[in-house]
């Protein structure tokens, strides 16, 4: 069996190859070729990048925000409430299947609030991807901030600070740092699980994958483009959370590791 | 070239040749020599061919290849032994080259590029790309989808036609897609969609299930025909394509296929008794009274 990458260069509409590859992606719609396959690629490897930034950014602000809550003492009234909002949050949505979240989130939750319905798919599936992923890192952040000694939190509060000031300049500085190893692998899975948004129609790579290899039967050179171009988009990741470990390690303290990431 | 090397340059190529050789076998031989056929089935092709559970399969195809199968033993005076393999759109043409199916008797297509690497049996199925809809809603064409949402199936050729239409006319429709049949259907029937497109026995059987049936209809014209035939291996020695052929085309002679039809398009089917309700069309008709192997290339052309 051969492969035959010449398939990208093909037209998406006729039988015709583009003698440009990008017909129309570096043209902005000037309408000299019709798109290629390649064209439609970049435009979901887009689609991909987009969801998986955008659920990033929501995951990592509720998720240590929440995991950081579930460590707080439960002295007053409204901590209590607090620590039983993050329990419960961390909970439901770490034990609902993320598929099943964003079905809930596409079918169900827009009949009972009808001004999601206008909502476009995109920030729906990002939502649901970034409430799904935030539970997990609020528990990788709760287990950050236990790892720390005790006598860290004593030593602020007997120093005078404050609960908020004890966690803003002592803990969270140090349980940021511990948690950069698994928040590494989360941030790659938020790229797999990118891939759930095809099934409430954002055309991202997996979409393009199925679809493409029915139209041109050429599987196996669709599935290939789309896997690299998966690579490529976790490794970048992976490279750049072991940046951020090295930049913000602390020499001869925990989490130093010389070696990169997760 | 010392002699030695000379004789391990042959004896690789003829092994190569050998495997070669073997792997372009007649499916007939094959058949004849394992007593075994194996049958690619699909488990949700709508009335075609699909699953009743445990391990069971059934559809208008399905039935259609036992027919063929039971000839074919008259044909080798032995008894064959069937075996199901469940194939999807992803693996079916792989499963086919390979040797692992043997008569592919799902739903698919005889285009021209899969005729590069697989054959098709003559069309027994004419499948038409329809449109359908809520029934209280007032569309009754393609061209008062403008600015409409259509919902189509990911992976389909639908999605296909409908951008190329798209393009050709000039309309303008939001097009959203299911990752499947069912979900499509959920994207018109919750009010996210305003049409759905796609091939008409999906359409009905998808009908058909629906809680009320009555709120659907299928409208418009027919946006594209496609001739679905029980694919097959290319064969060396045509003789496996000539036999099925035979097979099948005396099915068309003699009012079995017809019969087949009404029995699985028309009346109650199992599991659950429903009824897919759709009509013979003209174009089913006619690739039944002249019976042919054409790709959905030729159809276009008309």
């Amino acid at each position: 069996m051969s492969l035959d990458f010449q398939i990208f260069c093909k037209s998406t509409f006729d039988d015709t190859y583009s003698p440009r590859c990008f017909g129309e992606f570096f043209q902005f719609g000037q309408g000299t070729g019709d798109p290629t396959y390649l064209d439609w690629l970049l435009t979901a490897w887009g689609w991909t990048i987009a969801v998986s930034a955008l659920a990033l950014f929501i995951a990592l602000l509720i998720g240590i925000t929440i995991g950081t809550l579930r460590t707080i003492s439960n002295e007053t009234v409204l901590s209590k409430v607090l620590i039983f909002f993050s329990n419960a949050w961390v909970e439901l949505f770490r034990n609902i299947p993320v598929l099943v979240q964003v079905f809930l989130w596409y079918h169900v939750i827009p009949m009972l609030i009808p001004a999601l319905k206008n909502f476009p798919s995109f920030l729906l599936v990002s939502i649901a991807l970034g409430f799904f992923t935030s539970a997990r890192i609020a528990e990788q952040m709760k287990a950050g901030i236990f790892s720390l000694p005790k006598g860290q939190r004593m030593a602020a509060q007997s120093l005078g600070m404050t609960k908020v000031q004890t966690y803003r300049y002592v803990l969270l500085p140090m349980a940021m740092r511990i948690v950069i190893p698994p928040l590494t692998s989360e941030c790659m899975n938020i790229v797999k699980n990118s891939a759930v948004a095809f099934a409430v129609s954002v055309s991202e790579l997996t979409l393009f994958a199925m679809q493409t290899q029915e139209e041109t039967s050429k599987g196996i050179e669709m599935y290939l483009g789309v896997t690299a171009l998966y690579i490529v988009t976790a490794f970048t990741v992976n490279r750049v959370m072991a940046l951020i470990e090295r930049k913000t390690c602390i020499p001869g303290f925990i989490a130093t590791s010389s070696q990169g990431s997760h | 070239m010392k002699p030695s090397k000379l004789v391990q340059v042959i004896l690789f190529s003829t092994t190569l040749v050998g495997i070669v050789c073997a792997s372009q076998a007649g499916t007939m031989e094959k058949i004849a020599e394992t007593k075994t056929i194996t049958m690619g089935v699909r488990d949700s092709s709508g009335a075609l061919s699909y699953t009743l559970g445990d391990g069971k399969y059934t559809g208008f195809h399905v039935e259609i290849c036992k027919r063929v199968i039971a000839d074919l033993e008259k044909k080798l005076k032995t008894s064959l032994k069937v075996e199901y393999q469940p194939v999807t759109s992803q693996n079916r043409i792989p499963l086919v080259q390979n040797g692992t199916v043997d008569l592919e008797c799902g739903s698919t297509t005889n285009n021209a590029t899969r005729q590069k690497d697989v054959s098709f049996a003559v069309t027994t199925y004419v499948e038409e790309v329809r449109i359908a809809v809520k029934a209280d809603s007032n569309i009754t064409s393609i061209a008062q989808l403008v600015n409409k949402k259509v919902a189509t199936t990911t992976g389909t050729t639908s999605v296909q036609l409908l951008r190329k239409h798209e393009r050709a006319n000039g309309v303008n429709f939001e097009e959203i897609f299911g990752k499947d049949h069912a979900d499509s259907f959920l994207l018109l029937e919750s009010g996210r969609a305003d049409a759905f497109v796609m091939d008409g026995s999906i359409l009905a059987g998808n009908i058909a299930n629906a809680k009320n049936p009555k709120d659907f209809k299928i409208v418009g014209e027919v946006l594209s025909v496609e001739p679905i035939a029980i694919m097959m291996r290319k064969d060396a020695p045509a003789l496996f394509k000539t036999e099925v052929d035979n097979s099948i085309k005396a099915m068309m002679k003699d009012g079995t296929l017809a019969k087949m039809y009404k029995q699985w398009f028309q009346d109650p089917i199992p599991p659950k008794g429903n009824r897919v309700g759709l009509d013979l069309s003209d174009n089913t008709k006619n690739a039944w009274a002249n019976p042919n192997d054409k790709p959905a290339e030729d159809y276009v052309k008309k």
